[in-house]
């Protein structure tokens, strides 16, 4: 390997006066930013969600630590309190998570140097991708210099991390103390902000069509198959909603 | 070792397991798969389409249920006034021109007077 293809973030010799450390300030200071409050307050909703739900503030930490991606952790969250087996929950936050695949896959071109960039630092990184981090960094990385960009993502990602983390574990503690329409109105707040960013995120009228087909199949399968109602839920109204948008789209072939 | 202890430390330990196993590992192994795939597949194609479908579904799924069947002290509410507080959110989300903060502001705000009123009907 040749030196060029070392990381040597610090001191490159035909580099600017910005380091990585500057970058990664910059990225941390950007991350007060009104989607990162909305994903907050999205959060300190969730805390309320888990508390009612029986989940301590380990497991609610942990979750939030861990998983790093609301629509999963909602859907574990689910899994844990009726009882799903290991597997079967599984099953479901994979088919909930997928989506993080196809997003990452857009984000490592914007965001590494060619033949310099390790893989596990982008492997690292990658923890940091969701609908947040991820929509910000597809719009403002591309108007970095190359070099910037992971730490500036890395940055930003961490800090909006460590931020939602904190507040998750505070408005746990105080969801007690809170008076129970405060609360309530808190536990709504998670669906509405899926509704509304779920749509938001949707590209092309398939997933629109997924999106109503599995509002109205899940109170079904839920009523009819609980336990494993969310995975039936999103392989019949996924397949549903393609399946008809393909045929609208390019006729039955 | 006991009996009751296995249970208890089972019983402590499981929750962790489900979120490292069925949380972390089946999240994070969708990013990993991303950075490696790294722009070998195609994101417009059929099989990711389908994918997303799935997704979108299965999330879509968790909100009504959340909203229909919700548990704790929103259970209270009666069920109209959570859809209707829904619904409300998702048109101003609309007409914001799909602004997500305001959209859930105004569902916080239908909830709670559409709350208020009730529980004065109610007392």
């Amino acid at each position: 390997m040749s030196a060029s293809d070392r990381f040597t973030p610090d001191n490159s010799p035909a580099e600017p006066p910005v380091t990585s450390g500057v970058w990664m300030a910059r990225g941390a200071r950007a991350a007060v930013s009104i989607p990162a409050f909305i994903l907050t307050a999205a959060f300190v909703g969730y805390a309320g969600l888990a508390r009612e739900t029986g989940l301590t503030l380990a497991e609610t930490l942990a979750m939030t630590g861990f998983v790093w991606a609301l629509p999963s952790i909602v859907v574990l969250t689910g899994a844990i309190s009726s009882g799903m087996g290991l597997i079967p929950a599984a099953i479901a936050v994979a088919l909930a998570s997928v989506r993080l695949m196809p997003m990452t896959m857009a984000l490592m071109p914007i965001i590494k140097v060619p033949g310099k960039t390790k893989t596990w630092q982008l492997l690292l990184a990658s923890h940091f991708v969701a609908v947040t981090a991820w929509v910000f960094a597809m719009k403002n990385l591309p108007d970095m210099p190359r070099e910037g960009r992971l730490p500036f993502f890395l940055g930003f990602g961490g800090a909006v991390t460590s931020f939602v983390f904190c507040m998750t574990g505070v408005s746990y503690l105080l969801v007690e103390s809170m008076p129970g329409m405060v609360a309530g109105a808190l536990f709504l707040l998670t669906p509405v902000y899926f509704l509304c960013s779920l749509w938001g995120a949707a590209r092309l009228n398939a997933d629109r069509a997924a999106m109503v087909a599995g509002l109205l199949l899940g109170p079904v399968f839920f009523a009819y198959l609980p336990g494993l109602d969310l995975l039936w839920t999103g392989l019949v109204g996924g397949s549903l909603a393609y399946l008809v948008t393909r045929i609208v789209r390019r006729g039955l072939r | 070792m006991g009996g009751t202890t296995g249970t208890l430390l089972l019983e402590t330990w499981w929750p962790f397991v489900m979120i490292l196993v069925a949380g972390w590992l089946a999240t994070d192994v969708w990013r990993w798969l991303g950075v490696l795939a790294g722009g070998r597949l195609r994101e417009d194609g059929e099989l990711l389409i389908w994918v997303r479908c799935v997704a979108t579904a299965l999330v879509a799924g968790v909100i009504s249920k959340l909203i229909l069947f919700p548990q704790g002290v929103l259970a209270e509410t009666p069920l109209w006034l959570r859809l209707a507080a829904a619904a409300v959110g998702f048109a101003a989300f609309f007409a914001a021109r799909q602004r997500v903060f305001v959209g859930v502001l105004a569902a916080e705000v239908f909830l709670i007077a559409g709350w208020l009123g009730v529980d004065a009907v109610a007392g």
